[in-house]
């Protein structure tokens, strides 16, 4: 899945389920179109419930923009892992990657709305973050 | 920073109102929240929107707010419009609406 806009904010969903994660996905391509680059994974890497963080790392490069990347996380590990794929980037990109504290899927809708308008990384992330407001 | 334009080209421009009745099956649920937002988001102007004529308001750029609007279908969408684009908004606004988002 590759940007058709890379002027936007990129979308990364990161669950324990494969099938969670890229039904969230299908559901931002549904909903919010191909104005945002998009990316998705889930599972562990013998196929099992769980995340693994070169799967993350290899989601940011897939959805990679210049303006930025906001990551939609669901549990725990998905969140660590994140944070861990993250402190991995080089460290021009470091800063440009944020994970979001909000629901997967609505806030992936949410951060995928706001980021096809054109804002930017800060504000992608208060809108889904909005959810928990 | 769409906020603060958008507040700015409020206060100098007199706000332009219309209301339009949801005609789509499902009313203000998530995919036509969306799709208003991201029109609403190509506009300088201030759009909100309310369920009676005097609000209260919600802003249309916000889709965690539209979505809390709840509006369902039959019920009259008013729009309150402020900015130096606010006639081209409207109008973009309530085609949307009279077209029942492309979903009618």
């Amino acid at each position: 899945m590759s940007s058709l806009r890379p002027g936007n904010v990129g979308i990364v969903i990161v669950s324990h389920s494969p099938k969670i994660a890229e039904g969230a996905a299908d559901m931002v391509r549904q909903m919010v179109g191909d104005a945002v680059p998009l990316a998705w994974t889930g599972g562990d890497v013998d196929g099992g419930l769980g995340t693994n963080v070169a799967g993350i790392l290899e989601a940011i490069e897939t959805a990679w923009s210049p303006a930025g990347v906001a990551i939609l996380v669901d549990l725990g590990g998905a969140e660590t892992n994140s944070e861990m794929a993250v402190e991995m980037l080089p460290e021009d990109r470091r800063a440009r990657v944020l994970v979001c504290n909000a629901p997967v899927v609505e806030g992936a809708v949410i951060a995928a709305t706001e980021s096809s308008g054109g804002s930017p990384l800060a504000a992608v992330k208060r809108s889904a973050e909005e959810f928990y407001a | 920073m769409h906020d603060a334009n958008a507040n700015r080209a409020a206060q100098t421009f007199a706000p332009l109102t219309a209301s339009a009745v949801l005609v789509n099956p499902v009313g203000l649920h998530a995919r036509p929240s969306v799709k208003l937002t991201q029109l609403a988001k190509r506009f300088t102007a201030k759009i909100e929107i309310a369920l009676v004529a005097d609000g209260p308001w919600t802003d249309a750029k916000s889709p965690v707010k539209v979505m809390r609007v709840k509006a369902p279908q039959g019920a009259t969408l008013h729009f309150r419009v402020a900015g130096p684009d606010s006639e081209a908004a409207l109008a973009a606004m309530l085609a949307l609406v009279h077209d029942g988002f492309g979903e009618a």
